[in-house]
């Protein structure tokens, strides 16, 4: 075991991890941050996304360890009331089927947009193709991002 | 305001399927302490004019959680902005809670309905008695009872009291909102009710449960199907880092129940999974399933007649008769249900002999009698929380998971979260199973198709059909062709098969409206001209409705500019129809040739479901689907030594986005009882897109995944 200090959402969290401990389980199991959320454990998903410094990156593949020092975002974080453009547009074109991949959605779309404000769909799919929705959530994501870009997204 | 009153009982129903009562404490804890009237089992209203509506059956996406309370709200005439959704946990007095087979709204469709009205009708006459007029001369809106010849009006929450102390009115006396026309929220685009804590990550899925001194644990099974534990390393694993347990479950012999396995508890989930690694397990498995030796068999038994399900007129009379005789194989694989969230259930079995489960299950009912079953323990000590499901599609409609985190529980003795890997999810699944389809199909001199023979190829145990592996005998194109024959034969496996979204439909959909669309084109018809005749004439009953699924399939193809615009090279529209779980569904889909693969640029649907409850959750679970079944076409599972040879998504890779069609939703909508949408979308989604394929690159697609025939998406 191994004390890290993790910072998350902006508040410095001391945590005892096994040197191989994903990020993604330090979140879940030991801050009960659970809106990260499990689903492959091998980075092909993105269901797991959180923001390290603004990135989106994987957390079920990074060790917590790892992050000691990084500015970790997670879904919980972005904005607790849901106020973040991405996150009000998510509402309002009512995205979410199941939600489970939803968090990590999320989080990738408010990094494009923060570094790219107005994206064109080219860009949207690339952005956005490395987090899976089982559902078929896809043509909503593209209209919710539009929406929280100002560049469309009316029913 | 005295507390009492408000929670008086009533009983409302006179053998319907409605029965008022108090809510139980588990249901709706606040209510033992606000100000409330609890109207019944579905509706209490508060003094500041919220309004809590539980929402009897688990949400997995398909929108009940949404929808269910509308109806309510809807019925009760109330502004939707004061409603606050509860979810029900298991509850014997909510009748049916299960996600399956579209039921949901149809089945619920009387309850809620009656709820609301019940309701609204207790608050009327609460006005009415207090103004001293008849009840009839009183109208609602939004919360307010108004009686326009006085210009009196009261709002509900001023009425909570005297509402409770009305005579409950016989189900009879109420008049049910049925139509489309009376509706002021239904048919509307409201957002679901989850969406913010989805967009906040709140905790709401069954593993992201947390309990004081919680453990978590992995449960590893023999991954050749059926394999039980002969031996286990498990001293040695209790010695790891972080584990509390270890130790070998016997299990049973049921393959949808307590598969035999080890279980690896720990104070983290990471840390039971990492002493997984070090598990060595001498298994006693025999199966030898592969896919392989599938194909030998299915090719064997093309050739053989089988078992004769159906035989209406003389099929090889009429064979021999046609002017042309159109043939064709189809084949699909098995594939995963492959939900994001993958199976988990969280337990904590009580000193007192209590068992209590935190179940994503989409059928808890059946969940808490395999528990009971299995753990020997009356089902009135087991209480069931039922949290949002990331993903059903007919999986979680086996409760494996639950016994599991039931049996770990009670020899743990304290609150234990079992969490399932990908890999664990996807070689534990039970699949929908593969099957081939030998058609052969006779074309008049009018080119009307006058036989029909087919040589369904399925699989099975003991000689009859396993889960999800049956055909109707009386599924269209019987009645539809006055020859008509259905033959048989069965594969045996050992695979576990199960419920996969739409089930069956989901598979073979795909091959008759591909053929269809063959046999078409042999007749040198339209392929929506020869449908539509195919659907103006049944011989005896007919299969489904004939007159809407024509409507659905007029549209669509409307809607696409079907045989109305010039679509350029490489470009191709392809259709489909179908009818299942109570919903009438057309799409045509619009395919793209590029120098690699296809790229799906729209799909044209077309959708009677009767009224549409939610427009955006309807929409949503119709482009959901076209998705879905696009996704799936690509997908396949595989056996070897009686194993699945794929486990996580870089074997099995869902759709992308950049994959995604556009999805152009119409709804038709008519005064019949409003039916689900969870599956019926689905089916006709794979044909119409592979017979669009057709039309923009020459490749007819009679296997899948599309992958054998070249075809990358």
């Amino acid at each position: 075991m191994r004390t890290v200090t993790l910072k998350i959402n902006g508040q410095s969290r001391a945590v005892d991890v096994a040197p191989d401990m994903p990020l993604l389980w330090a979140l879940r199991d030991k801050l009960d941050l659970v809106g990260t959320k499990y689903s492959c454990g091998i980075g092909v998903c993105g269901a797991c996304t959180v923001l390290v410094n603004g990135a989106p990156i994987r957390s079920c593949t990074t060790p917590a360890i790892a992050m000691a020092g990084a500015e970790i975002t997670t879904i919980e974080g972005l904005d607790p009331n849901g106020n973040h453009p991405v996150q009000r547009a998510w509402i309002q074109e009512d995205v979410a089927q199941c939600g489970y991949c939803q968090g990590g959605q999320v989080l990738t779309a408010a990094a494009l947009l923060a570094r790219n404000p107005d994206p064109s769909d080219d860009d949207i799919d690339a952005a956005m193709s490395g987090v899976l929705c089982r559902c078929g959530t896809y043509p909503r994501i593209r209209k919710a991002i539009k929406r929280a870009a100002g560049t469309g997204g009316a029913q | 305001m005295k507390r009492r009153s408000f929670l008086k009982i009533s009983l409302l129903t006179t053998g319907a399927l409605l029965v008022v009562v108090g809510c139980s404490r588990r249901s709706m804890p606040e209510h033992i302490e606000s100000e409330s009237w609890v109207a019944n089992l579905y509706v209490r209203i508060n003094a500041d004019g919220t309004v809590a509506i539980v929402s009897k059956n688990p949400e997995a996406g398909q929108g009940v959680k949404t929808a269910f309370p509308m109806v309510v709200a809807e019925c009760l005439d109330i502004d939707w902005s004061k409603v606050s959704v509860e979810q029900a946990p298991l509850d014997d007095r909510y009748g049916r809670q299960v996600i399956g087979g579209s039921r949901g709204t149809p089945d619920g469709w009387d309850d809620l309905r009656v709820a609301g009205t019940a309701a609204r009708h207790l608050l009327v006459a609460a006005a009415a008695s207090e103004w001293g007029v008849a009840p009839g001369e009183c109208t609602t809106e939004n919360g307010v009872v108004i009686h326009t010849a006085s210009a009196r009006e009261r709002r509900y929450e001023t009425l909570l009291e005297l509402a409770a102390g009305m005579p409950v009115p016989a189900v009879e006396e109420l008049e049910l909102k049925s139509r489309p026309k009376d509706f002021k929220l239904l048919g509307t685009f409201v957002p679901g009710v989850d969406n913010p804590k989805i967009v906040t990550g709140q905790p709401l899925f069954g593993c992201d449960t947390r309990l004081d001194g919680m453990l978590y644990a992995v449960y590893e099974k023999c991954s050749t199907f059926g394999g039980k534990v002969k031996s286990a390393n498990v001293e040695q694993i209790r010695g790891l880092p972080g584990i509390t347990h270890a130790f070998v479950v016997e299990g049973t012999e049921d393959l949808t129940g307590l598969l035999p396995g080890v279980a690896i508890v720990a104070e983290t989930w990471w840390e039971a999974e990492s002493a997984r690694k070090k598990l060595i397990v001498e298994w006693d498995a025999h199966h030898k399933d592969a896919t392989a030796d599938y194909d030998r068999q299915a090719e064997v038994l093309k050739d053989e007649d089988g078992d004769t399900l159906r035989h209406d007129g003389n099929v090889d009379a009429a064979l021999a008769a046609a002017g042309k005789v159109v043939e064709a194989s189809y084949y699909y694989p098995f594939v995963s249900h492959a939900n994001m969230e993958p199976q988990n259930c969280t337990a904590w079995y009580h000193d007192d002999g209590r068992l209590e489960l935190w179940a994503p299950s989409q059928n808890p009912r059946a969940g808490r009698e395999l528990v009971a079953e299995t753990l020997r323990m009356p089902e009135g000590n087991i209480h069931v929380n039922l949290t949002r499901i990331g993903g059903g599609f007919g999986r979680r409609l086996i409760n494996d998971f639950m016994v599991e985190a039931a049996w770990i529980a009670r020899e743990v003795g304290r609150p234990v979260q079992v969490q399932w890997t990908r890999e664990d999810d996807m070689r534990h699944d039970f699949y929908r199973p593969a099957a081939w389809h030998h058609f052969r199909a006779g074309i008049d001199g009018d080119g009307r198709m006058v036989a029909f023979d087919h040589q369904f190829v399925t699989f099975g145990r003991d000689g009859r059909p396993v889960s999800g592996a049956g055909l109707s005998p009386g599924h269209y194109p019987a009645g539809l062709v006055p020859n008509f024959r259905l033959r048989q034969s069965i594969i045996e496996t050992n695979v576990p098969t199960g419920p996969w979204r739409s089930p069956g439909h989901s598979a073979y959909c795909w091959a008759y409206q591909s053929f269809f669309d063959e046999v078409a084109l042999a007749a040198g018809r339209d392929q929506l001209e020869f449908r539509l005749d195919l659907l103006s004439r049944s011989y005896g009953d007919p299969p489904l409705d004939l007159e809407r699924t024509s409507r659905t399939l007029r549209i669509a193809a409307e809607k696409a500019g079907w045989g109305q615009r010039e679509l350029g090279p490489n470009r191709g529209l392809g259709m489909a129809f179908h009818f299942d779980h109570g919903g009438f569904v057309s799409h045509v889909a619009e395919v793209v040739a590029h120098g690699s693969g296809v790229k799906v640029a729209k799909v044209f649907s077309a959708v009677d479901i009767g009224p549409v409850i939610n427009m955006s959750g309807a929409k949503s679970q119709v482009e959901g689907a076209v998705c879905d079944a696009l996704s799936t076409a690509q997908l396949e599972i595989t056996f070897a030594n009686g194993a699945a040879q794929q486990g996580n998504f870089d074997d099995y890779g869902l759709l992308r986005i950049s994959q995604a069609p556009e999805v152009e939703v119409h709804f038709i909508q008519s005064d019949n009882r409003p039916s689900g949408l969870g599956e019926p979308p689905f089916a006709p989604a794979t044909p119409a897109i592979a017979n669009a394929i057709f039309a923009a690159t020459g490749q007819r697609i009679r296997e899948l995944p599309m992958g054998r025939a070249g075809i990358t998406v």
